[in-house]
Order: structure tokens, then sequence, then C-alpha cells
């Protein structure tokens, strides 16, 4: 496929998608400032209104707080169960290795639905009470690929050599785990947990199902659009909710610019 | 003169034995690294689809409201058996493949773009460009196309001076909407897919006297069919399993939305059973992506 022709046809299906992937999320934004509480468009004039009604909303308030405390415990359970299933995979030969590799995509590849229903019939069939706990449950179970395949890709590109060094020149488990794995890791598990904190953050198909009647963000605003006069404040707390998964993730693919392992699965 | 070393606290003395001990039996090490990750994967998940599963054949007893622990078959044949069910599901299983042939139709251009044509430095850029928005917020962008499809929304406004009205919340905006949400998840294997063919393979194909068309059906498309069947998990099963998409933008029932309505009181083995259906069709094409090498792709 070469040719001018070819070549900026190319150019131009490809500027079409990025406006295509864009601006939903710009209209989003458009309204979030809307001097008027209607959703036509054009938006009538640039205000802040909603912005401070937002910020004065105490039911709006309380669903950013959990969501972000939720996203912080399930991104930690991510982050320790996943590295552990990586230094594992990466550096050890044992049967059943495939096979965690695979159940570990698995909470990801099939649909939310089906890990939300099981989790949820769990608890009611266990008589555990639904709420914050079977969210960090849920959310964690679907984090732990993203670390887990961040610290895969690094530990496959680090030589094992260098801890076999560190071994050989005397230094027990711990100091070699210190000294030397950890720190070549260290930026791929970040990017992990950040990537979790993101996906935990505005996942509502699975939480929906696990809630009880804890209100997450994105609960607040599944909950908030039919409502007539909330919708308006629900395109401000769209704005919140882009802004805390996209910046995490921004940093995360700085992290690993190198391997590029931020696609999700 | 010298001074003698301080003792070392016990703690760091025994912490070294275990070390020592350790370091010497890799089995332990490897059975300490796993217990806790295969531990959480297999109660919190598949011990979860098990209890799925195990409701999927009890019965809910229809004069007490209570589940019933007896096996049965009856929440499957009523699946199979009633028609709104058997359409629901179709409908579902249809839009999960129409949403996947048309984001792998769309991804095309620009993925090949971005792994054949751009500069690296512009392919980075591209990369994080296709990236952000797809971890930005589901439930944001799902609701901005219902202000999008709106009667008096955006799409309606930019065709109104062409005579031209938007698909509105219907069928077809839903599967605009499901298009647009996954579309990102098909772009990245994609793009992956065609960076690794080697250019010597396209200019081969090329000395041979193939044009640019015969090159991409006999060369390209055959040598990206592991990528494609990787984006297309996404897509299929993302699809297969909303409920919130389809209850933001249309009125109309897709399988998970019968699920969400069962679930709540009226009956838990009948919404089992319903999420076992699109999880063993995920299953059949998990197996047939599988075929295709999309896990060597992922």
């Amino acid at each position: 496929m070469s040719g001018r022709g070819a070549r900026w046809g190319l150019i131009a299906a490809t500027v079409g998608t990025l406006v295509f992937i864009y601006f939903p999320l710009a209209v989003v934004i458009a309204y979030a400032f809307n001097s008027s509480g209607s959703t036509s468009w054009p938006p009538a004039g640039f205000s802040l209104r909603w912005v401070d009604a937002a910020l004065a909303n105490t039911g709006l308030r309380d669903a950013f707080v959990t969501s972000v405390a939720i996203a912080f415990g399930a991104s930690a359970v991510a982050l320790v169960l996943g590295s552990l299933a990586a230094v594992a995979v990466a550096r050890y030969r044992f049967f059943g290795r495939q096979a965690i590799s695979f159940v570990v995509v698995f909470p990801i590849a099939l649909p939310g639905i089906v890990t939300g229903m099981a989790l949820s019939t769990t608890f009611a069939t266990t008589g555990l009470p639904l709420g914050l706990l079977a969210i960090v449950i849920g959310h964690a179970t679907f984090c732990v690929v993203l670390v887990y395949n961040n610290v895969v890709a690094r530990m496959r590109r680090v030589s094992r050599s260098l801890e076999e060094a560190s071994s050989d020149l005397g230094a027990d488990t711990w100091q070699t785990f210190r000294r030397v794995t950890f720190p070549t890791v260290r930026s791929a598990m970040l990017a992990g947990a950040l990537l979790a904190f993101a996906l935990s953050f505005d996942e509502v198909i699975v939480t929906i199902f696990t809630a009880g009647g804890v209100q997450t963000l994105p609960i607040w605003i599944f909950r908030s659009f039919r409502l007539a006069n909330q919708v308006a404040l629900v395109n401000v707390a769209g704005l919140a909710a882009i802004l805390l998964s996209v910046v995490p993730v921004y940093f995360a693919s700085r992290l690993t610019s190198d391997t590029g392992a931020v696609a999700r699965g | 003169m010298t001074v003698a070393p301080a003792e070392r606290p016990a703690a760091a003395s025994v912490s070294r034995r275990v070390a020592i001990w350790l370091d010497r039996r890799p089995r332990v090490r490897l059975a300490l690294l796993l217990a806790a990750p295969v531990g959480w994967l297999v109660v919190m998940y598949l011990g979860a689809l098990g209890v799925l599963f195990l409701n999927s054949v009890w019965l809910r007893d229809e004069f007490t409201g209570l589940v019933s622990r007896t096996l049965s078959l009856d929440n499957f044949i009523e699946i199979a058996t009633t028609p709104i069910y058997r359409t629901v599901l179709l409908r579902t299983v249809g839009m999960a493949a129409a949403v996947t042939l048309t984001c792998a139709v769309l991804a095309f251009p620009i993925a090949y773009f971005m792994a054949r044509v751009a500069s690296p430095r512009v392919r980075g850029l591209l990369v994080v460009a296709v990236l952000m928005p797809l971890w930005a917020s589901y439930l944001v962008k799902a609701y901005s196309w219902r202000l999008i499809l709106s009667e008096d929304g955006l799409l309606n406004w930019l065709l109104a001076p062409i005579g031209l009205r938007g698909p509105g919340q219907t069928e077809i905006g839903l599967w605009l909407v499901f298009t647009y949400l996954w579309l990102p998840y098909m772009i990245l294997p994609l793009f992956a897919g065609l960076e690794r063919i080697p250019s010597s393979v396209l200019e081969a194909s090329s000395d041979l006297g193939a044009r640019g068309g015969t090159t991409f059906r006999r060369v390209v498309f055959p040598l990206v069919i592991p990528a494609l069947a990787a984006g297309s998990i996404f897509t299929f099963s993302l699809t297969l399993g909303d409920y919130v998409a389809p209850s933001l933008i249309t009125t109309t029932q897709f399988i998970g939305n019968l699920i969400y309505l069962n679930f709540g009181a009226p009956n838990l083995p009948l919404a089992a059973a319903l999420s076992v259906v699109p999880l063993l069709v995920m299953l059949g094409y998990l197996a047939l992506a599988r075929r295709l090498g999309a896990f060597e792709a992922l």
C-alpha cells in the first residue's frame, strides 16, 4: 500500500478516527461548563455554576471519596497479588504456569456482568453482606491482571543473571529482592497500580452488583442522569471521572513507555 | 583501635536465617509466592463462578420465594423455551457480532497508519492518543452519547443543515455507541499485529507483482488474524455483558438487562442461569479465538 493517494487517505482516516474518539469527551466537558441547565445543544454559554453546585453537593462528594477509597484498596490488593504471581511466572518453571497467566486474564476477558453476578450470588448464598468489602474484592479480582502484565513484561526483559550474580556475591533472598529485583520492577508495579486505580475508579458494571447500598461515583452518575434536578451535575461528575482515570493512565504510560504494556489484557 | 561491631538485633538474624533456609528451597519460595494470588483467584473468582453455576441449577419456590437447593435444569429449559429469552439472546449475540465487525473495519486504517506509515515519534503519540480515551470513564462516554443522540442533541444539530437526522436513541444508535466504546480495544492489538509484520514480507509481495489490494488480501490480512481475534475478544465480550449502555441509550432489552432485572429480589436462580448463558457463549468464543492464535497476540 504505497502511493501518495493511499497515504493521504490513511492520514484522513486516522484524523477522522481520532475526532470520533475524542468528541464525546469534549461534549461532556462543554456541558460541564454550560450556563444553562438544559441538555440541548449548543450550550448556552460559559459558567462555573454547575461546578460550584457539584462541589456543594454532599451526596456527590461522598460518592467521590468512596470511589477513591475503593480504588486505593483494590489497587493495593491487586498490586500485591499481581506482583507475586508475576515473579512466580517469570522466574520459576512449574506445573500450571500457563494456567495462571490464563486465569488471571479471565476476569476481564469474560463479561463483567458474569463476574458481578458470580460475586453477588456468592455473597447472597453465604449470607455475607454486600457493600464496600464486596466491591473491593470484585475490583481487585479484575485489576490483578493489570499489575501482573506490567510486571511480567518487565521481568522478561531483565535478565535473571542479575539476580544470580547477586546471590553469587553472597546476598540472601531478601537482599536480592530489595536491591536487585525490586528496583527493576518498581516502576512497572507502579504503572500497574495506576492502571488498576483508573479501572477501579470508574467501573460500574461489576460494582452495581456488589454495592449493596454503597454509592460510588459511577453509581451516583448512573442514578442521577434520570433525576431532572441533578442531570446538570452529572456532567461535572463526569469531568471528574474522566480526569481521575486519564491522569493515572498518562503517568502509567510514561512509566512503561519502553515496554508499552499499558494495553488491557 | 578497633571497636567490636555491635550485636545485630535478634530480628535481623532471624530474617537472615529464614533467608538462608529459603535460599536452598526454591519450591518453598515458589509456594509462598503463589499462595496468595492463586488462593485469591481460586476462592474469589473460580469459587464465585462455581457458586453462580450451582445457583443456576437450583430452583426458586414460586410460593415461598425461597431458593430450594434441589438440582434441576428447569431454569435453562425455561430460557430455551421462552420466546422472549431466545429473541433477546439472539439480539445480544447479533449486536456483539455487528459491533465486532464494525470495530475491525474502522480500526484498520488508523492501525495501519500507526504501524506502517507514521514516524516513530508520531506513532508513540498516536498510541497514547488512542490509549487515554480507552481508560476514560466508560459510563461517562456512554452518557455523553445519550446527550449527543437525544432529540435536541449535537448530532441532530449537526445534521439539520443538510436535512438529515441522526439515528436517535434506537438500536442503530446503540450499535454506534458500542462501536465507539470498544473501538480502541480493537485498534491497539491490531496496531501491534500490523507492526510485527516484517517489511520484507510486504516487499516480497510487491516484487512478485502483487498490487496493494492483493498484498492486503493475501499477505497482510492472514497475518493479522490473530490480532483481530485478540481485539474481538474484548469487543464481543464487552458488548455481550453490557446492560448500562443499553439502558442509557434505548429501551430495548439485552441479555444484561434481563439479568439485572432478575437480580434484585425476584429470581436469583433464573438470573444466575441467564448469566451462565453469556459465560458459555464467551467460553466458546475464547476457544475459537485461541485456535486463531489470539492468545499469542494479546
